[in-house]
């Protein structure tokens, strides 16, 4: 990218993922860009355009329609010393690779006694929010989380896609790197430093206060920011967003210190809430924060329901009334 | 031609071409074979043909290393169902009868070339110098896989059926990438092996790897042993027409070859991997053979199939071949035989020694490579398990 070090560029987070991938592919030769339509194309979401048109077909590679087949020879190429950074085209289309992910690419170093690594990135466009046909919109980042060996992480802002796409390559272990599809094209400031910023399982807190902190990540971290604005502004209770960033590893210490400060938390997903992101953050500040706990911890989330046919997609997503609802409750006790 | 469109129209296809397999001990006349099962040299037939060549260079001294290798595999095997029945090894998955498929195969690639077994190829891994010790600690439950994959180009079992295709063809682009086939260079050029048996041609990552490894030309040989027996399920559960016809649908050719018969095995597969390494694309071939025991120590064949078929394919068994052949040549006696036999009794000795002083892992083990760069979750419950294993030991 042709932008110097310390000056800010105003990009999306789809260029910045574009971005971050061209400066992973120029710096190393083993980067392998794999998926479907993500060539000629640039992906369904453009994520990958002109990259394979740059770096040629050897490196940026249409797949067959086949996600476990994509799977299963990324591994392939990782154990012949390649990068392979995946892309799956949406969501609820991973499934397929699901046995490919869970039995082998999050076990191999594991059963090989280390002696295996798979440096592999699979990135997920995920979410809901854009009035998509079924299959298009689901949140199943719990699956993976679930899944020891495997890293999981997602990006709310065009400069932690930039940064994370980049040290999700660089990361020596398999990680799943959920995108936010919703948010492709919003906009924000990238600083190209020499650096990341953040490390790649570092939480930030994204606005600081003092009475309840929503603990959240991906396409929710916007719709909690306006919440804690808008309590603001009414008046109400001062909301701290700490943007999780990291769903495994958790950054445990961030999520402790936020909650002992305010004493209330309140998990935020899209995804539905049994068993998913929610209830390990309600165990976790639980077990952490019992004594500094005002409240109990609530859950934000989708309806423990199928993803809903797109008519409903503005009842069933968590919005910030939703938020500010639960706020008002944690306020309360 | 109307005969033709009225079949089509009138239900599935059918290969005309392919003889109803009422005898499932006969290969049909598609089947590659140089030695019959009396040990008798196979007058050449088209066929065969194409793959005579690749036993020109074959020397006395290397059939004798072909039956070595036949013999101590078997005792490998035995030795591992002796050590399950001893209690010493939860499971093992015998490979008997499938010996010639597996020494054929492995002792026609070169060092260079990477195997992605199954889990029953203790016969490939022997040739690819895996030391069948560290073939138990699975078995033992010590560990998941006790060797180094990289090092043998053995990589680990892999139990889920199938998976370990995808893990070839993606291994097999990689190796195009390097520019590591088509050079001329013997000790370059590389190929890739991908084992699995009749059920494992099923499962949708077998399909994805044909179609895989079509489309990118990759350097790999899919080599499916079909032993007929997908634990209690015969071959009609899972196919219709023979499996190495099945290759011409995905665009390259397959060959089916008396996996009984380790000449034949050992010409065919040399023929596909000298083809991948030429860099003119993958090759499947079906190994004919039979899985002489149970599915593993945990099974019990009894419950669907009869003991005359065992029996017809007894008088198939790939070493006794082997050793009629090499004793009508004069190029063994009795004396070398004994010796031999000797030689399989002590490393059966060793891997009986080297199991039993097998030590267990301490458990502290068990937290470690799960990742291959920290992280604290996993540390945490290394912590918190030594502190509360380290509470018992201050009563």
């Amino acid at each position: 990218m042709g932008t110097s070090a310390g000056a800010a560029t105003k990009m999306s987070i789809a260029k910045a993922l574009n971005a971050g991938m061209r400066a992973a592919l120029e710096a190393d030769e083993k980067v392998v860009l794999m998926g479907e339509d993500v060539g000629k194309l640039g992906g369904v979401f453009r994520i990958t355009e002109s990259l394979q048109k740059d770096f040629g077909e050897e490196r940026v590679v249409d797949t067959p329609l086949a996600e476990s087949g994509i799977l299963g020879a990324a591994v392939g190429l990782c154990l012949r010393g390649y990068r392979p950074v995946v892309e799956i085209q949406f969501d609820g289309f991973v499934y397929p690779a699901f046995d490919q992910i869970v039995s082998q690419v999050a076990k191999m170093h594991y059963r090989s006694l280390g002696r295996l690594t798979l440096p592999l990135v699979i990135r997920i466009p995920y979410g809901g929010g854009i009035g998509a046909v079924e299959h298009h919109s689901e949140s199943n980042e719990a699956y993976f989380a679930h899944t020891a060996g495997l890293r999981v992480v997602s990006c709310a802002t065009p400069e932690d896609a930039y940064w994370m796409v980049q040290q999700a390559i660089a990361s020596d272990d398999p990680v799943v790197l959920y995108e936010p599809k919703r948010r492709y094209h919003e906009r924000g400031e990238i600083e190209q430093a020499q650096s990341a910023p953040l490390g790649l399982h570092q939480a930030a807190v994204r606005v600081t206060g003092e009475d309840v902190t929503l603990l959240t990540y991906g396409p929710m971290v916007k719709v909690a920011m306006a919440a804690a604005q808008a309590a603001q502004m009414e008046h109400g209770p001062s909301v701290e967003v700490v943007d999780l960033r990291s769903l495994s590893p958790l950054d445990v210490p961030v999520v402790t210190e936020s909650v002992r400060k305010t004493g209330r938390a309140i998990a935020v997903t899209e995804a539905q809430t049994f068993l998913g992101m929610g209830a390990e953050l309600a165990a976790t500040v639980q077990r952490e924060c019992f004594y500094h706990l005002e409240a109990p911890v609530l859950r934000v989330g989708g309806y423990n329901i199928p993803y809903p046919p797109s008519r409903h997609e503005e009842v069933f997503l968590p919005d910030l009334d939703r938020i500010l609802h639960a706020v008002d409750t944690v306020m309360s006790y | 031609m109307s005969d033709t469109e009225v079949a089509s129209a009138s239900g599935p296809p059918v290969a005309t071409d392919e003889p109803p397999q009422v005898d499932v001990t006969d290969g049909g006349p598609d089947m590659v074979q140089f030695l019959d099962a009396d040990g008798q040299r196979v007058s050449p037939s088209e066929v065969s043909e194409p793959y005579s060549s690749y036993l020109d260079d074959v020397t006395e001294d290397d059939l004798r290393a072909f039956y070595r290798d036949l013999v101590l595999v078997r005792r490998v095997d035995a030795e591992g169902f002796a050590l399950q029945r001893q209690g010493e090894l939860g499971l093992w998955p015998s490979l008997l009868g499938q010996e010639a498929a597996q020494v054929g195969a492995g002792r026609a690639m070169r060092p260079q070339d990477y195997a992605f077994p199954g889990y029953r190829e203790h016969g490939v891994a022997w040739c690819k110098g895996v030391d069948p010790v560290n073939l138990l600690g699975m078995f033992r439950g010590v560990n998941h896989g006790g060797w180094d994959a990289a090092e043998n180009h053995f990589h680990l079992y892999t139990i889920v059926i199938g998976n370990q295709m995808l893990h070839a063809t993606g291994y097999a682009m990689g190796v195009t990438r390097d520019g590591a086939v088509g050079t001329g260079d013997p000790d370059r050029d590389t190929a890739v092996m991908a084992f699995t048996g009749d059920g494992g041609t099923a499962q949708g990552d077998y399909n994805e790897a044909l179609v895989f490894a079509a489309v990118t030309q990759a350097p790999v040989v899919f080599f499916v042993q079909n032993n007929h027996w997908a634990i209690s399920e015969p071959n009609d559960k899972q196919f219709t027409i023979g499996v190495y016809q099945r290759a011409r649908g995905f665009g390259f050719p397959g060959v089916r070859v008396d996996g009984n018969d380790v000449l034949a095995t050992y010409a065919v597969t040399r023929a596909a991997l000298d083809r991948a390494r030429l860099g003119q694309g993958p090759t499947l071939i079906e190994a004919f053979t039979y899985r002489m025991g149970a599915h593993t120590t945990s099974d019990d064949p009894t419950k669907y199939r009869i003991e005359a078929e065992v029996d017809l394919w007894r008088a198939k068994d790939p070493i006794d071949r082997l050793r009629a052949y090499l004793l009508a040549q004069e190029l063994v006696d009795q004396a070398w035989l004994d010796d031999l036999g000797l030689e399989a009794d002590e490393l059966a000795r060793r891997i009986r020694r080297s199991c039993q002083q097998m030590p267990d892992p301490e458990h502290s083990a068990m937290f470690e490579h799960v990742y291959a760069e920290p992280h604290p979750g996993v540390e945490r419950e290394a912590r918190e398990l030594a502190e509360y294993l380290a509470g018992f030991e201050e009563d």
